[in-house]
Order: C-alpha cells, then structure tokens, then sequence
C-alpha cells in the first residue's frame, strides 16, 4: 500500500496564513525540510489523522521569510536548524539561537560554498 | 601504586558516536559480560579515572571537551578508542564536520576495532589498557626513584646542608 | 522575588549516556526556562550522500543510530523502494517487520534499565540489560550483528530465518515474557518508584497535541496516533491497537513503554506464525527518480524519511527527521516549573537519542 503524496506550491507570503489555516482545522506540525537547488526548497508537512499535507515554498538564497514559530510553538527548532545547516534568513523565530543550535564549524554547510557547487547545483 | 592493575577505574566519554558502541561499553558493565569482576569501576569523575574509554570521532564541538576530560585525569593514564570511527573516522571520516579519529586530539594508546565494537573486544582492550597502565606507572616509579637520587647526590645548595 | 541562577547541565553527566547540553534557569529549587544547545555529536551525515551511492547509503543509514538502527535502515529502504516502484516479496516484509519488533523490545528494555539508573536504583537496571542481552543474542543468530545488523537492502533483506530458528525465536520470547513480568511488576507497583514518577512532568493533551510530541510521549497524553497502522511492511496482515495512556506524566511514559514490549511480544508470535514461504528479495533495475516522504515508527516515536532522487546513482537529498528531534520542544515543555532534581527523570522520560537528534 503506498499513500499518495500531495505537495501543494505555494507562495512565500501565503505561508503564514496556511499554516493559520492548518492549526484551526488541528493539523500538528510533522516537520520542515529543505534542500536547495537553484534557490531553497522548504517543505511544511503537517498531519492529521495519518494524513500528511505538504506546503512548499522557493525562497531565494537573499530573501528573508517570516517565521511560523509563533502559530506552532515547534516550529523554532526547525527554522533554526534551517538557518544553521542551509543559511536561510528567518526573522522572528520564538527561541532564536542566532545560529547557536548546531554550532557547526563550517558556516551554512548544506549551501553551495562557492561559485563551482553554485553551478553544480543548476545543472 | 600497584593496585592500580587490579582495580582500574574507566571514564566513558562518547564523541560523535552513534551509540553503538556506547551500548557496547554500557553492555560490558552489566551481568552478561561484567567487568565489574576484573575490578573495573565505572566513574564519572575524570579525576577519579586511570582509562578513558572514548566511543566515535571528534569534531571542533567536542574537542575542547576531549583535551579538558584528558587533563584532568591524574598520571598515568591511558586512553581507549573504541570503535572505528574513534580510530579513524570510519563511515562519517568524509562528513564536513568530523575532524577523523580521536588520535588527532589526544595521544591514543589502545585501538579497539569494530562497528559496533564487540564487548569481549572492549573487554580484551581494557586488559591491554590496564598493561600498559602498568607499564607506565613502573616507568613514573623509576624516574621518581632516579629524581630522588640526584636530589641526594647532586651539587651542594644550602637546602641540602640543613 | 527569588535570585535566578543558571545551572549548566551536561554534555558530560553521569546520567547522560551522550552528551546534550540544557541551560537551566532556576528560581531557587523550581527551573523556569530551559534551553538545550545540540551540536556535539553532528556529523552532517546527511551530505554523505552526495558522495556515497544510493545502494551504499543504506550502511550509513543505519549508522545514524545504534538504539534503532535496523529501524533508520528500513525506513531508507522503503523511501527508495516506494520512489522506484518496488514490491518486495511478502516473507521480506514479515522479516522486517520481526526484527522491528525485537528492536522495539531491546530499546524499550534499554530505557527501562536506564530510567532505574535514573532514579537510583542500580540493581534494577542491571535487571533490564540483562534480560535485554537475549534479545541481543537472537539477533546475533538470525543477523551477525548484535546492534548494526545490516541485513536490510533495497528490494529486500539479506538473510533469511528458518523455520526451526522461528521457533526457537517464539520460545525464548515465550521464557523471557514470564522474567519480564517480575521485573516490570516493580516499575509498576513499588512504591519508592512511583514515588519518583507519578504526578511528574505532566504533559496534558492539548499541549502534547501543541508540541508536535510523537511516539510514547504523545501516546501517554491521551493521543491515539501509531504510525505502523499505516500498514508499512507486514503491519497491514497484524492485528494490534496502539497502546494509550490517558495521564501524560512520567509514569504514564513508563506504562506505554512496558505495554508496548508484551505487545511487541504478542507482534513477534503473530509474525512467526503467519510467515509465508518464498523469496526474501526482489532484483531491480534503473535508478530512482522523484521524491517522497516516509514515515515509521521507531521505538521513539515517528521518524519522516525525505528522499529526492535525481535518475543518476547518487541522490539530491536525504532528510531524516527523527522523534527525539520532535520531542524537544516537549522536554522544554514539561522542564518549565519542575524540581532541579527531578531534571534527569524528564530527560529521560522523552527517551532521548542524541546521534538520532543531530545526525
């Protein structure tokens, strides 16, 4: 038995108000992944009843997004990890470590380190 | 000193370990293999420790913690690397934030392999150990004993005449 | 108003067996805040697959954890399986499903002899690992392995069990069931161990609900939510309710892990008993191509397995999210006006895995 997947694209500015959206029907918070290729991918899943809703948003490696730490309370510890690992800017996270979560000795490890992975990644 | 060789006290300090060989240590501890019976004591208490037991690699986190658990320990002391990964790196050698086996940091005197390290393979690396613990305290014991002799016989100062 | 301190609390602490680090903010014997630091035991293997194959990725996989590593290996597996289309044969399925189980069992009796150490009661603990050490012994005969089996590869299981070895496998389970009563008799009845674990570090509904708890934790909180009714693997031929727990205290953690272990016990004899005959692994061609998110349950709770895979051998992104990850924000939740001394008991009660946490 394989579950279908819906991941739903939508805009950067629309975020917040989904995820308003899922915490009024009950949905929980399941986690929030990125990769990055051309600009950060960053997936929310929320699940309710064994049933997974994902949200993806493109943010350019510039742009800063809005935290949703302040509708679900454990989003903070993703959004800092986000920040840590891939570099995204956040702004107005509920705990924020200043990039203190992982304390990596390689800033933004995850991200292209230069011009040559930069290029890689768009092919 | 010699009672050191038949009651060695361990620290156990796990690195970036995946557990494994954490387990593994904790495992030797308990009834099936107990260690306790060769008169290994378990401490927390670095200072209360003759061998360092250290499971997985270090990174730039945790090496500060290495060096200070390493100088804290009284002489002689001799440490353990338990697994793979704390002899080398092993799988995560490659992954950006692994510095390679614990010998980068601090002098390693026995290497356990293994991934997981086996209990009787942590047990047999803890009989080396304490050789060599011996060793080393017949060594501090000679150069104690050599120290002294030259403090007798050495050139006369005024601490000697009274 | 009282003097605040901050108390720092590990990385290296006798009743951590791995190194996390909480800053405590106490108001004379009461914590206010806390706020955890990771970071220690990151290795970043997440960005190992950029380098390794998809095929090999399986070894590190496993490597994430040595508690639950049969459990990140599988979930791997099944991620690629699911992206490329694979059905693996039924008795494969059973197979992983009976190693799942006996790895929920050798966690569980883990944590149990860890939470006795907790509170001070040594004896009991070495109870827990010894009776834990015949778990380990079957899988040493059925695997090789006494904690990183790597039996599981995509399309399948390396090894296969014969049916004098199941056997075998029922009756041992069958010995150890009437030892395990003895022992989880006392974590239930003894007073001086209740004394330490009702009424603490409450976590109603509605917060475990706010948190994202997963696994026991959520479980104990009154939540009905077990990810293997999603029918992963044999799951879906296997008759069993999610164990819950209606009082969310450190108790109720400890009751949900206890019953789990009988109805682990109760999975491992359906699963011997059903076990059909045939093949035990399933040859595949191409590479995987397209995305997908798995999720199974650990003895921790809830794992996400995100794979993104490009058509070439080596994939774009692998992301694990694991339950002690997710739990965090509830330690915090349940740490906010405790007793300093009752600190390791919350600690240990979400069941922490700190190399699951940092990967």
């Amino acid at each position: 038995m394989v579950d279908k997947q819906t991941i739903i694209e939508v805009k950067v500015d629309e975020l917040v108000d989904k995820a308003v959206l899922m915490k009024g029907q009950g949905y929980r918070l399941v986690q929030i992944s990125c990769t990055y290729k051309e600009n950060f991918e960053i997936t929310y899943s929320f699940d309710k009843d064994y049933e997974l809703v994902h949200y993806r948003i493109h943010v350019e490696r510039d742009e800063e997004i809005l935290s949703i730490s302040q509708i679900f309370f454990s989003a903070f510890i993703y959004e800092n990890e986000l920040k840590d690992l891939f570099g995204v800017k956040i702004k107005d996270i509920a705990i924020d470590y200043e990039g203190g979560l992982y304390r990596v000795a390689k800033k933004a490890p995850f991200a292209p380190q230069n011009k040559e992975e930069e290029e890689a990644k768009h092919v | 000193m010699s009672f050191l060789k038949k009651s060695p006290w361990i620290i156990h300090y796990d690195g970036t370990s995946c557990n494994g060989c954490d387990i593994e240590v904790l495992a030797c501890l308990t009834p099936l293999y107990d260690v306790e019976r060769f008169g290994v004591v378990n401490t927390g208490n670095p200072k209360h420790a003759d061998i360092l037991l250290i499971t997985g690699s270090v990174n730039e986190q945790n090496k500060d913690v290495v060096w200070q658990i390493f100088n804290q320990m009284p002489n002689p002391k001799v440490v353990v690397a338990v697994g793979i990964c704390a002899t080398s790196g092993g799988i995560f050698a490659e992954c950006y934030n692994v510095m390679g086996g614990v010998d980068k940091i601090i002098p390693v005197d026995v290497y356990v392999p293994g991934c997981a390290a086996r209990p009787e393979s942590i047990i047999d690396g803890v009989v080396k150990a304490v050789e060599i613990l011996e060793e080393k305290r017949a060594a501090m014991t000679k150069k104690r004993k050599m120290a002294k002799v030259r403090r007798v016989s050495g050139p006369v100062s005024l601490s000697n005449m009274f | 108003m009282s003097k605040r301190t901050i108390v720092p609390f590990g990385p290296q602490h006798p009743v951590l067996p791995e190194p996390i680090h909480l800053d405590l903010v106490l108001e004379d014997e009461k914590v206010v805040e806390a706020i955890p630091s990771i970071g220690f035991v990151h290795r970043g293997l997440e960005k190992l697959v950029e380098k390794k194959e998809f095929t090999e990725y399986v070894y590190v996989a496993e490597r994430i954890c040595g508690i639950c590593s049969f459990m990140h290996g599988m979930g791997y597996c099944q991620a690629v399986e699911n992206i490329m289309g694979i059905k693996i044969p039924e008795r494969a399925e059973y197979l992983r499903t009976l190693w799942a189980e006996l790895s929920r069992i050798h966690s569980h009796l883990l944590w149990l002899g860890l939470l006795a150490d907790a509170f001070g009661f040594e004896s009991l603990f070495m109870h827990c690992w010894k009776l834990r050490e015949q778990i380990l012994d079957v899988f040493e005969s059925t695997t090789g392995g006494r904690v990183i089996f790597s039996v599981c590869k995509i399309g399948g299981v390396r090894k296969d069990i014969d049916q004098d070895t199941l056997k075998g496998i029922v009756a041992v389970i069958d010995k150890m069931q009437k030892e395990l009563k003895e022992l989880t008799d006392v974590f239930i009845e003894d007073y001086s161990v209740k004394h330490r674990l009702v009424g603490v570090g409450v976590l109603t509904k509605q917060e475990a609900h706010e948190v994202g708890a997963v696994g026991p934790m959520m479980r104990a909180s009154g939540i009905n939510q077990d990810m293997r009714k999603l029918g992963y693997a044999a799951y879906k031929y296997l008759d069993f309710e999610p164990v819950v727990e209606n009082d969310g205290d450190c108790y109720a953690r400890t009751l949900v892990r206890i019953r789990e272990i009988y109805q682990s016990m109760d999975l491992i004899r359906q699963c011997a008993a059903k076990m059909p005959e045939g093949e035990i692994e399933e040859k595949f061609k191409g590479m995987p191509s397209g995305e997908r998110f798995e999720r199974l349950e650990q003895p921790r709770g809830e794992v996400i397995y995100y794979v993104k895979a490009n058509g070439t051998k080596f994939l774009d992104r692998v992301r694990v999210r694991t339950p002690t990850f997710t739990n965090v924000p509830a330690l915090l939740k349940i740490l906010q006006g405790c007793d300093l001394a009752d600190v390791p008991m919350m600690v240990l009660t979400i069941d922490p895995c700190i190399s699951c946490t940092e990967r």
